[in-house]
């Protein structure tokens, strides 16, 4: 019984996650032909530009890579109940550690050691960020939303201060930068490909969370918080430790895209830190239903339509807010599809159903017959 | 129970039309998609394989909109000068393609996917380290960026540098500024305190003080490229300060020129020509000239020239002289005298006997930053390290 209502329940979410990306897609092709472009033509360059050849493919997966963190940060702490939007800012403030921290080791230590320390500052860094969020939330009744957002703010102005004052490197004259990390810290690409170690850390820390969050007794009691705290705290959960270390946690995944991005990436912290990684980050969780491993899907849908971006500028001359506007149809649509749970019977369970004993799946043709 | 097994039958048949389904949707889109990608394919290899006589594929990048009324404007419409000059030009562009691994895609599609022979990314940021890996990756695509740093023995041989010294036309517009204010008091909205801002600014006070000693300049750092609620703010601060003409370096100047016809005050345009967002207070403006640069190495690269065989130089720098930069039409309000001046000073930055930074100068702190014997051409490299404000400038570099 409860294997079948699982498996309906993870149908009713493909199908209807699948059915709402098809919709906006549909109506993206509404709109190309509204604009004057044939929509089979754009559809099929989206296919070659996001998903057509590996080489392609590579554009989609290095486009994804930084999102999958980055929407963890918003994933793990909604399932608490708790809507953080800090992204940016802890992946901007894990950038900014990731690089003082390379810098202060230089070349002191094989390079390994350097990249563990950079991520580990960088995850600490990003980790106190949103943990701050979390902790103000907790104890002082600060809305954790606009905490996260202002904490935003604060770390940009934190990068622009610092990249253009103590840490600046002074030959970076024109776009202020720090000082670049030693090439042997860099972090690669993963062997025969162009995309980044960034990918792996993030397929990783999405399975991770999602076994935390679903498998394990702290996750239970993060969700048993999430769905009503006081049942939470009369069953004697420790709910402001759970908040402050989900947060953590949540902060930490940001803060590790932060490192990568200077370390695999940008090989310094400057103003290409804060690009819009951690926002992009915020409409995956929420596209996600805040399932880290759908996650890792929609971050590769949304990293196919960044990378199809281009070829509609190139290819058929449609303006460079195409994209955005494709993303926003079918982010629409995912939302959208958010209130039609439910509402179709064919997903429902059965109130009365009885289960055959064995649940061995029936070959077709030899349905086990039901009786009343 | 009847539902249930009408259910089971049609949940497999549900499941089967969606398999069907899908598995014609796949075929019928990999069919839409191989016919663009075939002929895209053979039109790569058809360029790729010419030398001359064939289309020359150029592919643009930009960091904004190309209608911003600003930096990337200025690029695009030299991009679209250049190729409605040329009818072997293909044009690519992409705009708003921020300064990380998006760019070395969008370059790396340019080629890979539209067959680019040459490529120019203009936005500064573009440079290290995106450019400098795709140029090594791809050593017979030519790189030609806008300001980057090319340095002999170090940078990639097929990555060109090519920037202009617009400050001179800046000079210019201080000149008209400081004849048509009222107050001597004028404005400069600029993004950050970087060499190349400073040098507009300080040329931009040093063209006002040529004509009239008093001016001053009040400088307010918004901190970033594109932050309109703060430039429209500096704006009307110096509006209400008494500040009578503004001009800006921000990527955009769209907010700053909108609002200074807005409080009836005049303005000086940056980068494109705004007269169209200002037409009774536009004065006149520092304009890039792109399409003729890009014409001229476009061609260059259509006669078979090229960065790696040294044929095209791997740095390119030119003042109003040189045809990079110009200056807008003056507006309406713009005196006879105040042209007269201007034309004077433009005549003479032409043919080289006004050179700006010639001493002696000092900054605004009372220090001297250029000695009396000293005369700094453009082209030195003193020039592009500057981090001062000349007298005359209100404001300091710190913030």
């Amino acid at each position: 019984m409860a294997l079948s209502q699982s498996w309906r329940r993870t149908l009713e979410s493909l199908c209807l996650s699948f059915g709402a990306i098809l919709a906006g897609i549909l109506l993206f092709g509404v709109f190309c032909a509204l604009a004057g472009t044939n929509p089979f033509a754009v559809y099929g360059s989206i296919w070659k530009a996001a998903f057509g050849t590996w080489s392609t493919f590579q554009n989609t997966l290095v486009r994804a890579a930084p999102l999958m963190l980055s929407a963890l940060c918003t994933a793990l702490p909604a399932r608490l109940g708790l809507v953080i939007i800090g992204n940016e800012g802890a992946l901007v403030v894990g950038g900014l550690a990731a690089v003082s921290m390379g810098l202060a080791m230089g070349t002191a230590f094989p390079p390994f050691i350097v990249q563990v320390g950079m991520a580990i500052a960088g995850m600490i860094m990003g980790g106190i960020w949103i943990g701050a969020a979390g902790w103000l939330r907790h104890y002082r009744g600060v809305n954790e939303t606009i905490s996260s957002l202002l904490l935003n703010y604060v770390a940009i102005a934190l990068l622009n201060h610092l990249v253009g004052g103590p840490l600046r490197d002074p030959s970076s004259l024109n776009k202020p930068s720090t000082f670049p990390l030693a090439e042997v810290n860099m972090l690669g690409s993963i062997p025969g490909t162009r995309v980044h170690w960034g990918l792996l850390y993030g397929l990783i820390a999405c399975i991770i969370a999602y076994f935390l969050m679903q498998r394990t007794t702290f996750g239970f009691a993060a969700r048993t918080a999430g769905g009503n705290i006081r049942a939470a705290k009369i069953a004697g959960l420790p709910v402001g430790k759970l908040t402050v270390m989900i947060c953590f946690l949540a902060g930490t995944c940001a803060g590790l895209a932060g490192m990568v991005e200077v370390a695999a990436v940008q090989g310094a912290a400057n103003e290409s830190l804060n690009v819009g990684y951690g926002y992009g980050g915020i409409l995956v969780a929420f596209a996600a239903r805040h399932n880290p491993l759908a996650a890792v899907l929609i971050s590769l849908l949304v990293g196919g339509i960044l990378a199809s971006g281009g070829i509609l500028q190139r290819a058929h001359g449609l303006p460079d807010a195409t994209v955005l506007i494709f993303q926003g149809l079918v982010f629409l649509m995912v939302l959208y599809s958010d209130s039609l749970y439910g509402k179709f019977g064919v997903f429902k369970e059965k109130p009365i159903m009885i289960e055959p004993p064995a649940p061995p799946p029936p070959s077709p043709g030899q349905e086990p017959v039901m009786t009343v | 129970m009847s539902r249930k097994r009408i259910l089971n039958v049609s949940r497999r048949q549900v499941i089967r039309g969606i398999l069907a389904t899908s598995a014609f949707g796949l075929t019928a889109k990999l069919g839409t998609a191989c016919s663009p990608a075939g002929s895209g394919g053979t039109d790569a290899a058809a360029e790729g394989g010419a030398s001359g006589g064939e289309p020359l594929t150029i592919g643009f990048i930009y960091v904004g909109p190309k209608d911003d009324y600003g930096y990337n404007q200025a690029h695009a419409e030299g991009a679209a000068g250049t190729a409605s000059k040329f009818s072997w030009v293909k044009l690519v562009e992409e705009a708003n393609v921020p300064e990380t691994t998006a760019v070395a895609e969008s370059m790396r599609s340019m080629i890979d996917i539209d067959g680019a022979k040459a490529i120019f990314p203009t936005s500064f940021g573009y440079f290290d380290p995106h450019i400098l890996k795709l140029a090594e990756e791809y050593p017979d695509v030519q790189f030609f960026h806008a300001g980057g740093l090319y340095q002999e023995g170090k940078t990639p041989k097929n990555v060109g540098s090519y920037f202009g010294y617009i400050d001179e036309a800046q000079y210019i517009a201080g000149i008209v500024a400081a004849l048509t204010s009222k107050s001597g008091k004028l404005g400069f909205v600029a993004a950050k305190p970087i060499p190349q801002v400073l040098r507009n600014v300080n040329s931009y006070t040093l063209g006002a003080r040529s004509v009239r000693p008093d001016a001053t300049t009040q400088v307010l750092f918004t901190g970033n490229w594109a932050e309109p609620i703060k430039e429209a703010e500096a704006t009307n601060s110096m509006v209400d300060q008494g500040i009578d003409v503004v001009t800006c370096h921000v990527d955009s100047p769209k907010v700053v020129m909108e609002t200074a016809e807005k409080r009836g005050i005049f303005c000086t345009g940056y980068h494109a020509n705004q007269a169209a967002l200002a037409p009774k207070g536009y004065l006149t403006g520092a304009e890039w000239d792109w399409t003729n640069i890009y014409s001229k190495i476009a061609e260059e690269i259509y006669a078979g020239k090229s960065l790696q065989a040294g044929t095209i130089d791997h740095i390119l720098r030119g003042g109003l002289s040189d045809g990079f930069c110009k200056v807008s039409d003056y507006g309406p309000a713009v005196s006879a005298e105040a042209k007269a001046a201007a034309d004077e000073a433009k005549a003479k930055l032409m043919d080289g006997s006004l050179v700006i930074y010639s001493g002696e100068v000092k900054d605004n702190k009372g220090g001297t930053v250029v000695s009396a014997s000293e005369k700094l051409e453009q082209k030195d490299p003193k020039l592009e390290q500057m981090d001062y404000l000349v007298d005359g400038v209100l404001g300091s570099v710190g913030g």
